[in-house]
C-alpha cells in the first residue's frame, strides 16, 4: 500500500461581526474602562450584557455600570496556555462576579501559580494597553484586595461607540484524503488517471472516491483511463475568479474521459474559446510539475455523438 | 393511526439585504423570531421547541451556533434542534419541525433558518483550500453554467427564456417589501444586456448574497384554532437525497427531485399539479432553473417547461405564479433561502401575501434544494386543512 | 397516535487516535454494512436515513455529502441530517417514524478528531464576542465545571480518579474502546482535571436501526424500546449557569419518564469524570445501577458520535439480554449545554 497522503490545511478568516445596540455598548465600554451589565427581567444584572433575558427570552436593554473589581466563582490552573489565550505565560482561566453584577464573566487571571488561586477571592481587572472595543481590552484579572471599587455612573452612551469587530480566526488541520483518493493522486503523478470500478454495477468513478454512491459498497479495482475524452457540456468564464491565474474568457468544461463512467472537470484550451462545443474530443495537457493537467486540447477528432455521452453530462 | 395536522399560524423575516450591520447574529434571528410570534399572537413562553437551520457553519464562523443562540431563541429547558442539508435546508428544517407536531410530539413549534453572509465570504467557506484537491475552476456560477447549456442543448429552448425569468423575479421583488433586490429601473433590455459571467448565465440571472433569517410558528389542530389570522395548512411534505456525483446523474432533472414531488403529491392528493396547484415558490438561484425546475416537479413535460415561462404562466398574474416573492434571484441568506420558499407558499395559502398575493391561492408549492442538486425538501400548503 | 419504536441493531468502528489512512466515507462505510447485516436490511428497505456530523471537525463545509456515499443512496432515498451528534439525529428519526411515514430508520454519525486539535476547534462553539476571541478550550471550560463541583463538596480528586479507573477498567470487555486496563490518573492538564479525567481524542463511527412495532420484532429478537426519549438545552454562557447541576438533563430525564421506575444501566455521555458527577447527581443514579458498562466517552470519545453510542451501547445490552431497563444519556456544547436521554426496555424475559 502507498504511504498515506497527508498535508496541513488552514483554515483561516477575520470575520466581521457586527454587533447590536447591547455588544457595542459592552465592548466600546471596555474601551472606556467602563464596564456594562444589563437589567434582566428579574431584577438580576447580567456581566457580560445580552440583548435577551436568559430566562424570558425578552429584549433587555437597561445598561447599568458595574465595577471592574469581582469575586472569583470558580477556576482552572492552565499550565500550558494555547494559542489565540490571553496570556502566553501560565494562568488560571476564572469566571468572575463583578461587583455590583449577578452573573459572571470567563476570562484569564494572572497569578503567581495554582497555590495563589482560590474560589472566592478577590480580583480587579488589568486593562490592555492598547484597547479598540473588544473582549481583550481586559488584559486580564488580577488579585486585588483593596475595597471594591465603585462604578463612575456612567450612562452607557457613547460618543463614538463601535459597531463592529472583526475576529479572526484560525485553526490548523492535517488533511488526508483517504485511500482511494490517495491512489488516484499517485497515478497522477505519473499523468495517469486511474479510477475505480464498482463491483457491483461495474461503473468506472473517476476520482474514485472510496465508495461507490449508488451501490454504497467499497471500489478497489483499478482502471486506467482516458487520457482522451469527450466534452460534455461547458461554460464559458468571463470573471477572473481570485486565486486562479487564468486569462479569461475560457472554457470551464465537464469532460467524460474514455472508459470513465462520470465526467470531471477542466479548462480547454487549444481552441478559440467560442469554437468549443459540446461532443468535442480532448485530451489532457500536463505541465512540469503540476498534479492535475493544465488544461485539455482538442485531439482533431471528430466530435462525439450525443447518444454516446448524454448520460455523462 | 393518523398523524396530526399541522398548521403555519405564524410567519416572520428580516427584510433581507447585503449586511445587516446593525445587529448582532443573535439579534437577526430574533428579529425573525419575534415577527413570527408576534404573526401568530405568541410570546416565547408558548413555544415548545425551537428547530433551527442554516448553511455551514463557517459561514459565520461560528460552529454549530444553535448553543450559543439558545437563550436568544427562548430555547432554555426547551429541546433545540440543529438541521443542515446543504441549501436545501431551510426547507428540511420546517419539515423537522413539522414532524415534531405531526408526530404530537409538541403543540407548538418555532422554526427559523438564517445566514448572515457579511460576517464572512460564502465563496471562502465553499471553497476551503482543501490539499490535493483541483481547486475550483469557475466560481460559484461555474458550477450550474454547464448544467444550464446541458438544460438548453436538451430543450432546444430558446437563450432569451434565462431573461425572462430574471426580468420577472425582480418584478415580482418589487411587490415584496423584505426582498433583498429592489430594482426600480428594471427592464427587459437590461437584463439582457448585463454582462455575460458563465455563458449562458449573466449577472442579472444570477443571485445575491444577503443577510436574512426567516421564521415560522407550527402549530397542531388546537394551536390553530386558537390562531388571530386563517393558517395555512400542510397538506404534504418531503426530503430525498440522491448521492453528489454518480454514473448516470442527471443534473437537468435530478430523480430526487422527481421523487420528492411525488411523494409530496401522493401525500396531498395532487393527480395533476399543473391543474391542481395555484402557485409554486421554488428555489431558482440561477435563473434558468425556473423552466428545469418546472419540468422537474411535473408542471410541464420534459423539454417544455420553458414555454411556460416564455408564454407568461409563471407571471404574478399567470396561470400558474412562480416565485411570487422575487424568488431567490431577488433575496439569497443561504441558510435561510430555503425556509424563505417554503414561509412564502404559507403566506399565498393564508391570504397574507400583501402586494404579491395570488388571488384565490388555495394550494401552493414551497421547494428547496441543494449541494450537487442533490437534496430536495418541499411542502405543499393550503388554505383548508387535511381530509382526514 | 403512539407507537412503539425500537432500537434493533447497533454497530461502531474501532476507535483509534488516528485514521489518516481512510476518508470519512471510508471509515463509516463498513459500519453501515455491519449495522445493515445484522438486520438483513437494504439501504433500499429503509424508510427514512438520518445523520449527524460537523463541518469545523472536518475542516470542510458540507463534509456530510460525501459521507453519504456510503449508504448508497440510490434510488433516492429519504434523508436528513444534523449538525449534531448523531444521538439527536436518532431523535428525528424516532419523530419520523412516530408519524408512521416510515417503519425502519437508518442513523448513523462519524466523526474525525485526528485531523485538527479539537481542543481549538471546539473554541469555536462559544459565544463568537465575548468567549470565542480568549480561545476557552474545552479541557479548561470542563476544569473549571470540576473546580466548581470540589468547591461545592460534591467531589474530590480521588473521587474523579476513581470514575477514570472504573471507566478504563470496564472498558476492557469493550473491544471497540480506544483506552483500555490500568491507565495512570497522569499530570494535570487544566488543573483540576489530570490526562486520566479526560477522554481520549479519536476517530470513530456509529451506525443504529429503528424499526416501528411488529418490523422491530422481526429484525430483532429482543428489541430494545424507546419507552421515551427527550432533549433539553440550558442557556450558553457558563457564568449565568449553576456549574454543579444539570437541569436539562433531570427535564430530559423527567419527559422521558426515566423517573417512573428504576434502571439497571445507564450509559452516560460525561466526556470528563466530573461530569459523571454533575450527572449521577442530576439523574440520580445510585449505587445499584451499572453506570457506563462499556467504558463510556472516557473510553472513546468520536465526537458526534459518542452520544449515538450511548444509545447503540444500551441498546445492545438490552439486545444481549443483560438489562431490561437502561439509560441512555448524549450531551452537546460546553460544560453539558444540550442534554438528550433515553430511556430503553426489553420485552419481560
Amino acid at each position: 500500500m502507498p504511504e498515506v497522503l497527508k498535508a496541513p490545511l488552514a483554515v483561516e478568516f477575520p470575520f466581521t461581526r457586527s454587533l447590536g445596540p447591547v455588544q457595542s455598548a459592552f465592548l466600546t465600554g471596555l474601551r472606556e474602562r467602563v464596564v456594562l451589565g444589563v437589567k434582566a427581567k428579574d431584577g438580576r444584572t447580567l456581566v457580560p450584557p445580552v440583548e435577551y433575558d436568559p430566562v424570558t427570552a425578552e429584549e433587555i436593554r437597561d445598561l447599568v455600570e458595574v465595577a471592574p473589581t469581582g469575586t472569583v466563582t470558580t477556576w482552572a490552573w492552565n499550565h500550558e496556555p494555547r494559542r489565540g489565550q490571553p496570556l502566553d505565560t501560565p494562568f488560571a482561566w476564572v469566571l468572575v462576579r463583578l461587583d455590583g453584577a449577578d452573573t459572571a464573566l470567563l476570562h484569564a487571571l494572572d497569578a503567581p501559580g495554582p497555590d495563589a488561586v482560590h474560589t472566592g477571592m478577590r480580583v480587579r481587572v488589568r486593562w490592555a494597553e492598547e484597547r479598540s472595543g473588544a473582549i481583550t481590552d481586559i488584559a486580564c484579572f488580577e488579585p486585588y484586595d483593596g475595597e471594591p471599587a465603585g462604578p463612575t455612573g456612567h450612562s452607557g452612551e457613547f460618543a463614538d461607540a463601535i459597531s463592529g469587530i472583526v475576529a479572526f480566526a484560525r485553526l490548523d488541520y492535517t488533511y488526508s484524503p483517504g485511500r482511494a483518493q490517495s491512489d488516484y493522486i499517485h497515478a497522477l503523478s505519473e499523468r495517469r488517471t486511474v479510477g475505480e470500478r464498482c463491483p457491483s454495477c461495474r461503473k468506472v468513478y473517476v476520482p474514485p472516491r472510496g465508495a461507490c454512491p449508488t451501490c454504497g459498497v467499497a471500489t478497489a479495482e483499478h482502471v486506467e483511463v482516458g487520457p482522451r475524452g469527450t466534452v460534455t457540456t461547458f461554460c464559458i468564464v468571463n470573471i477572473k475568479a481570485k486565486n486562479l491565474d487564468i486569462e479569461v474568457p475560457y472554457v470551464y468544461a465537464h469532460i467524460a474521459l474514455d472508459g470513465a463512467d462520470l465526467a470531471l472537470h477542466g479548462r480547454i484550451g487549444g481552441i478559440p474559446y467560442d469554437q468549443v462545443r459540446m461532443g468535442l474530443r480532448v485530451e489532457p495537457v500536463w505541465t512540469e510539475g503540476a498534479r492535475y493537467p493544465d488544461h485539455y486540447r482538442p485531439t482533431g477528432e471528430p466530435d462525439a455523438e450525443y447518444d454516446t455521452y448524454k448520460e455523462l453530462l | 393511526m393518523s398523524k396530526e395536522p399541522v398548521a403555519v399560524v405564524g410567519i416572520g423575516q428580516t427584510k433581507h439585504v447585503a449586511a445587516r450591520r446593525d445587529v448582532s447574529i443573535a439579534g437577526l434571528v430574533r428579529e425573525a423570531a419575534g415577527r413570527a410570534l408576534e404573526d401568530a399572537e405568541l410570546t416565547w413562553a408558548d413555544v415548545d421547541a425551537v428547530v433551527i437551520g442554516k448553511a455551514p457553519d463557517f459561514f459565520e464562523g461560528v460552529m454549530m451556533p444553535e448553543l450559543y443562540l439558545a437563550d436568544a431563541l427562548g430555547a432554555v429547558g426547551k429541546p433545540m434542534l440543529r438541521v443542515h442539508t446543504a441549501g436545501s435546508v431551510g426547507g428540511s428544517t420546517a419539515l423537522v419541525a413539522a414532524n415534531l407536531v405531526a408526530a404530537r410530539v409538541h403543540g407548538t413549534v418555532l422554526t427559523l433558518a438564517f445566514e448572515k453572509q457579511s460576517e464572512s465570504n460564502a465563496m471562502w467557506g465553499l471553497s476551503l483550500p482543501i490539499p490535493f484537491q483541483q481547486p475550483l475552476l469557475a466560481g460559484a456560477g461555474g458550477f450550474f453554467a454547464p448544467h444550464v447549456r446541458a438544460y438548453m442543448r436538451r430543450s432546444g429552448a430558446p437563450d432569451t427564456v434565462g431573461s425572462l425569468v430574471a426580468y420577472k423575479d425582480r418584478r415580482n421583488a418589487l411587490k415584496n417589501p423584505y426582498a433583498h433586490l429592489h430594482e426600480h429601473d428594471i427592464t427587459l433590455e437590461k437584463v439582457q444586456a448585463s454582462p455575460m459571467l458563465w455563458d449562458p448565465i449573466r449577472y442579472s440571472e444570477t443571485c445575491p448574497s444577503s443577510d436574512g433569517a426567516c421564521a415560522m410558528v407550527l402549530t397542531d389542530r388546537a394551536g390553530a384554532a386558537r390562531a388571530p389570522r386563517p393558517p395555512a395548512w400542510m397538506l404534504g411534505g418531503a426530503m430525498r437525497s440522491e448521492p453528489t456525483l454518480f454514473a448516470g446523474k442527471d443534473f437537468v432533472s435530478p430523480q430526487a427531485g422527481k421523487d420528492c414531488a411525488a411523494d409530496v403529491y401522493r401525500q396531498a392528493g395532487i393527480a395533476d399539479p399543473r391543474r391542481d396547484i395555484d402557485a409554486v415558490e421554488m428555489y431558482v438561484p440561477f435563473s434558468w432553473y425556473e423552466p428545469m425546475w418546472l419540468e422537474n416537479l411535473g408542471f410541464a413535460d420534459e423539454g417544455e417547461g420553458w414555454k411556460l415561462t416564455e408564454s407568461g404562466v409563471t407571471e404574478l398574474d399567470g396561470d400558474l405564479p412562480v416565485n411570487m416573492s422575487g424568488g431567490v434571484l431577488s433575496t439569497n441568506p443561504i441558510g435561510a433561502s430555503g425556509m424563505i420558499r417554503f414561509a412564502e407558499a404559507a403566506l399565498q395559502a393564508r391570504g397574507q401575501a400583501g402586494e404579491h398575493q395570488v388571488d384565490g391561492a388555495r394550494r401552493v408549492l414551497g421547494h428547496a434544494y441543494g449541494g450537487g442538486s442533490q437534496f430536495f425538501s418541499m411542502w405543499l400548503v393550503g388554505s383548508e386543512p387535511p381530509e382526514s | 397516535m403512539t407507537r412503539d419504536i425500537a432500537v434493533v441493531a447497533f454497530a461502531q468502528t474501532d476507535h483509534r487516535r488516528t485514521t489518516d489512512e481512510l476518508s470519512e466515507v471510508e471509515m463509516l462505510m463498513p459500519v453501515l454494512h455491519e449495522v445493515l447485516d445484522r438486520t438483513g436490511l437494504k439501504t433500499a428497505d429503509i424508510g427514512f436515513t438520518c445523520s449527524g456530523s460537523s463541518d469545523y471537525l472536518a475542516g470542510r463545509a458540507f463534509s456530510f455529502t460525501l459521507a453519504l456515499d456510503g449508504v448508497g443512496a440510490w434510488p433516492p432515498i429519504s434523508e436528513s441530517h444534523v449538525e449534531m451528534d448523531g444521538a439527536w439525529a436518532l431523535y428525528e428519526a424516532w419523530t419520523k417514524l412516530l408519524t408512521g411515514d416510515a417503519d425502519t430508520a437508518l442513523v448513523y454519525s462519524y466523526g474525525k478528531s485526528s485531523p485538527g486539535s479539537v481542543r481549538d476547534v471546539l473554541t469555536r462553539q462559544l459565544d463568537p464576542y465575548y468567549v470565542a476571541p480568549l480561545w476557552p478550550d474545552s479541557v479548561a471550560l470542563a476544569a473549571l465545571q470540576a473546580q466548581a463541583l470540589i468547591d461545592a463538596g460534591d467531589t474530590d480528586e480521588p473521587a474523579l480518579a476513581a470514575v477514570a479507573a472504573r471507566s478504563r477498567a470496564d472498558a476492557t470487555a469493550n473491544s471497540h474502546a480506544q483506552l483500555r486496563g490500568s491507565l495512570p490518573q497522569g499530570e494535570y492538564l487544566v488543573r483540576p482535571l489530570r490526562t486520566g479525567d479526560c477522554p481520549p481524542i479519536g476517530d470513530g463511527a456509529a451506525a443504529v436501526v429503528l424499526a416501528a412495532g411488529e418490523r422491530a420484532r422481526e429484525l430483532c429478537e429482543r428489541p430494545a424500546w424507546i419507552r421515551g426519549i427527550d432533549h433539553r438545552i440550558e442557556a450558553h454562557s457558563l457564568g449565568v449557569r449553576d456549574l454543579t447541576d444539570s437541569p436539562s438533563t433531570r427535564l430530559a430525564a423527567e419527559k422521558a419518564g426515566a423517573f417512573e421506575r428504576p434502571v439497571d444501566t445507564a450509559e452516560l455521555h460525561a466526556p470528563f469524570t466530573s461530569q459523571e458527577v454533575v450527572l449521577r447527581k442530576a439523574l440520580r443514579l445510585d449505587d445499584s445501577v451499572r453506570v457506563n458498562p462499556s467504558g463510556g466517552a472516557l473510553a472513546a470519545n468520536p465526537m458526534m458520535a459518542a452520544g449515538l453510542i450511548r444509545i447503540g451501547e444500551a441498546a445492545a445490552g438490552i439486545h444481549r439480554g443483560e438489562s431490561d431497563r437502561a439509560l441512555a444519556h448524549a450531551t452537546s456544547g460546553p460544560c453539558l449545554q444540550q442534554n438528550l436521554v433515553a430511556v430503553l426496555e426489553g420485552d419481560p424475559r
